[in-house]
């Protein structure tokens, strides 16, 4: 398959626009007490873009503090399994604290650095965003306040130690659903609170402009490097990208360089208990629930109510659980340059276990859901086809929830 | 600078607006009174409550009403507002709930007070905008006021308003830019809504010392009405916002004693208000 021959993919590079808009999508719907801080991120995030000693700062940590690049693995027996397509997994599982979401903690602490602000706050759901950015602030010196809510709390234990150990106090919060949109409703009520001294460092791409720029900018580490192993590897461009997509931020990170190539991107969303049982989070699946709408800050498809609230979300996968998508991916998805499809948790946990045994990788739950596209598209594929799939992180946090759902106890093997 | 500015702003002051707002603040401006609005979410603490305590509060001595559309995600809201748009969302509240309890206490309670709804955008993004604003002026409400709403991204609800004849009510708060207050000015109608403090509402003992030079700040840049609000919850803070303000914004203090469905107990915290409001003196030079 190849893309639409119709679509200049040109237009995805006028946005943002000056409002943060992608299209339709995006914006800066924040309280007034906001806005001053955010017009202010913005002037200061524009200017440490155009600054090559920023740059170049991010670029050394990423490999020093980091260990970027992260390789390109070719999944022989994976691809073997499939008999569609040569898999290629690109291994952010192997970056310093175990995901992708180090490099956006990495460019985000050094801008509040930049900016004088000595408290970072941070929202997690798996955990890993928060992980990172206690990481980074550790290294920067500085406070660091993780909201985190407490069903995902009870989920990823093991990182919210990893959080204390590295320093961050671990709010819990009880409120909604008590994941990761409460923990971001939290979070931006301690910002609105703090604006004059805190950064809020928000992990995915989303939430009001220049967050969604901000966090695809740092993430395209990833489809850079992938662009240049696998050019390196087959001598050629793959014919498709996989990766899931909860807030977005590791898609648009391995999609944004192939943005004007011949290459499909496809995102996969938690697919949860199915469609129909509306416990999920499939944005883009669900026309029922799935709707335009604003909430953190940003205009994009949102699981709601018709009377507008904010729909409970389901996934295995803590990462995955929300109920917006970034606003750039809904871009994407209206103008047909990207496609998204979802797993449900009972492919996730196939998908989980099928690359323990076959790969010797532990995937985290949410990259799960790749490895679950995959295995649902690359068998309808040539078996010349070059697919890579992101490993966004590893699954180690991971184990106690895949031991519950299996009916197992790790400590009991 | 920023690059951000309103898009197509074509700021020159809304047309026929409901008036019942403009008239009030001009009458008391000439009298010499104070406004109070007290704030409470409709359907809390039972589906029907408001009509029981607005017509009771209007009686005691308060002015306009803030009346609240619950949000699941009230993000510029505190754990007393969380908690009561919480109970009121589990008693089924819904934006064409809230349209009619607005004009239930207008006809079946004879409420003339002016009525500000307080809800977050999406909710009314989903009703429709337009469909909105109408349905609100039809209800008998006065104005609107979009927490998550800034003058960046009210072009269209701005539209809807302007056409309907609703008021929008823009917030400020103390870390808005000069810049800021001249555009809020610039696009706000009715009144505006200054927020005391930074930070979300809630109930305080005190209010910061810099109030009285914000709301000055602002008064230099508009002759629109200005009342402050968040954190105001005693008579004694009351007196001191009526003595710099127009109007004196309660929230989270009056939804604390609407908890227990008890009137009596909010018709006497409304008469504290009150009292505190009216012993309050003119600004001070």
């Amino acid at each position: 398959m190849t893309l639409s021959a119709s679509l200049d993919t040109a237009v995805l590079d006028q946005w943002p626009d000056s409002h943060g808009r992608y299209g339709p999508f995006g914006g800066l719907y924040v309280p007034e007490t906001l806005m001053p801080a955010i017009l202010e991120l913005d002037t200061a995030y524009r200017e440490a873009r155009q600054d090559p000693a920023f740059q170049q700062r991010f670029l050394a940590l990423c490999r020093e503090f980091a260990g970027r690049p992260t390789p390109l693995y070719y999944a022989a027996k994976l691809s073997a399994l499939v008999g569609g397509a040569r898999v290629y997994l690109k291994r952010e599982d192997l970056a310093h604290t175990g995901a992708h979401k180090i490099n956006n903690a990495l460019g985000q602490g050094l801008l509040a650095q930049r900016m004088g602000k000595r408290r970072i706050i941070a929202e997690t759901g798996a955990g890993q965003h928060g992980v990172a950015s206690a990481a980074v602030a550790a290294m920067l010196g500085m406070e660091c306040v993780v909201y985190m809510g407490t069903e995902d709390m009870r989920r990823q234990a093991l990182n919210v130690y990893r959080m204390r150990l590295l320093g961050a106090e671990v709010r819990g919060v009880e409120s909604g659903s008590r994941t990761l949109k409460d923990a971001i409703t939290e979070a931006m009520r301690d910002w609105v609170t703090t604006v004059q001294s805190s950064y809020y460092l928000l992990g995915s791409a989303l939430g009001p402009h220049p967050y969604p720029l901000m966090v695809r900018d740092f993430q395209s580490i990833i489809g850079r490097e992938a662009r240049e192993q696998i050019l390196a590897q087959e001598g050629r461009l793959p014919d498709a990208l996989i990766a899931c997509v909860g807030g977005g931020s590791n898609a648009v990170g391995l999609f944004y360089a192939f943005r004007h190539d011949p290459v499909r991107l496809i995102g996969v969303e938690a697919g949860g208990r199915g469609i129909s049982s509306g416990e999920h989070a499939a944005r883009f699946s669900d026309p029922q629930l799935g709707r335009i709408g604003v909430l953190h800050g940003t205009r994009t498809y949102v699981l709601q109510n018709m009377d507008g609230q904010i729909a409970a979300t389901h996934s295995v996968s803590a990462g995955l659980d929300y109920a917006a998508v970034g606003p750039e991916h809904a871009y994407w998805m209206s103008i047909g340059r990207a496609e998204y499809t979802y797993a449900t948790d009972t492919e996730a946990l196939e998908a989980f276990q099928l690359t323990c045994r076959l790969e010797g990788i532990i995937p985290a739950l949410e990259s799960a859901h790749a490895i679950a596209g995959v295995l649902k598209l690359a068998p309808q594929m040539a078996p010349e086809t070059v697919l890579i799939a992101n490993l966004s992180g590893r699954g180690d946090k991971d184990i106690h929830t895949v031991a519950e759902a299996l009916g197992q106890d790790p400590e009991k093997v | 600078m920023p690059e951000i500015s309103l898009r197509g702003s074509t700021a020159h002051g809304p047309a026929r607006q409901s008036d019942r707002l403009a008239g009030m603040f001009e009458s008391f401006r000439r009298r010499g009174r104070k406004a109070l609005m007290p704030y409470m979410t409709t359907g809390y603490p039972k589906l029907d409550s408001l009509e029981q305590f607005v017509p009771a509060a209007a009686e005691a001595g308060a002015d306009m009403f803030e009346l609240g559309i619950p949000f699941s995600d009230p993000l510029a809201d505190g754990a007393t507002i969380q908690h009561a748009t919480q109970v009121a969302l589990e008693n089924g509240v819904t934006v064409p709930y809230c349209l009619e309890s607005a004009r239930r206490l207008r006809q079946r309670h004879g409420v003339t007070a002016p009525f500000v709804f307080m809800g977050y955008f999406n909710p009314i993004l989903q009703y429709g905008l337009e469909r909105f604003a109408g349905d609100a002026i039809a209800a008998g409400v006065d104005g609107l006021i979009v927490p998550d709403l800034p003058p960046e991204e009210s072009e269209e609800l701005y539209n809807a308003c302007n056409s309907a004849g609703l008021n929008l009510i823009f917030m400020l708060a103390p870390t808005s830019t000069s810049e800021r207050v001249k555009l809020a000015c610039q696009l706000g109608s009715g009144f505006l809504y200054l927020v005391s403090l930074t930070g979300v509402t809630g109930a305080r003992t005190t209010l910061p010392e810099t109030l009285e030079s914000f709301v000055a700040r602002v008064r230099q840049e508009t002759s629109l009405p200005l009342a402050v609000g968040f954190g105001i919850s005693s008579g004694a803070l009351a007196q001191r916002v009526a003595t710099i303000a127009d109007g004196v914004i309660v929230g989270s203090a009056v939804v604390q004693r609407t908890s227990s469905g008890n009137v009596e107990t909010v018709v006497a915290f409304i008469q504290e208000l009150r009292r505190g409001i009216d012993q309050a003196g003119s600004p001070a030079s």
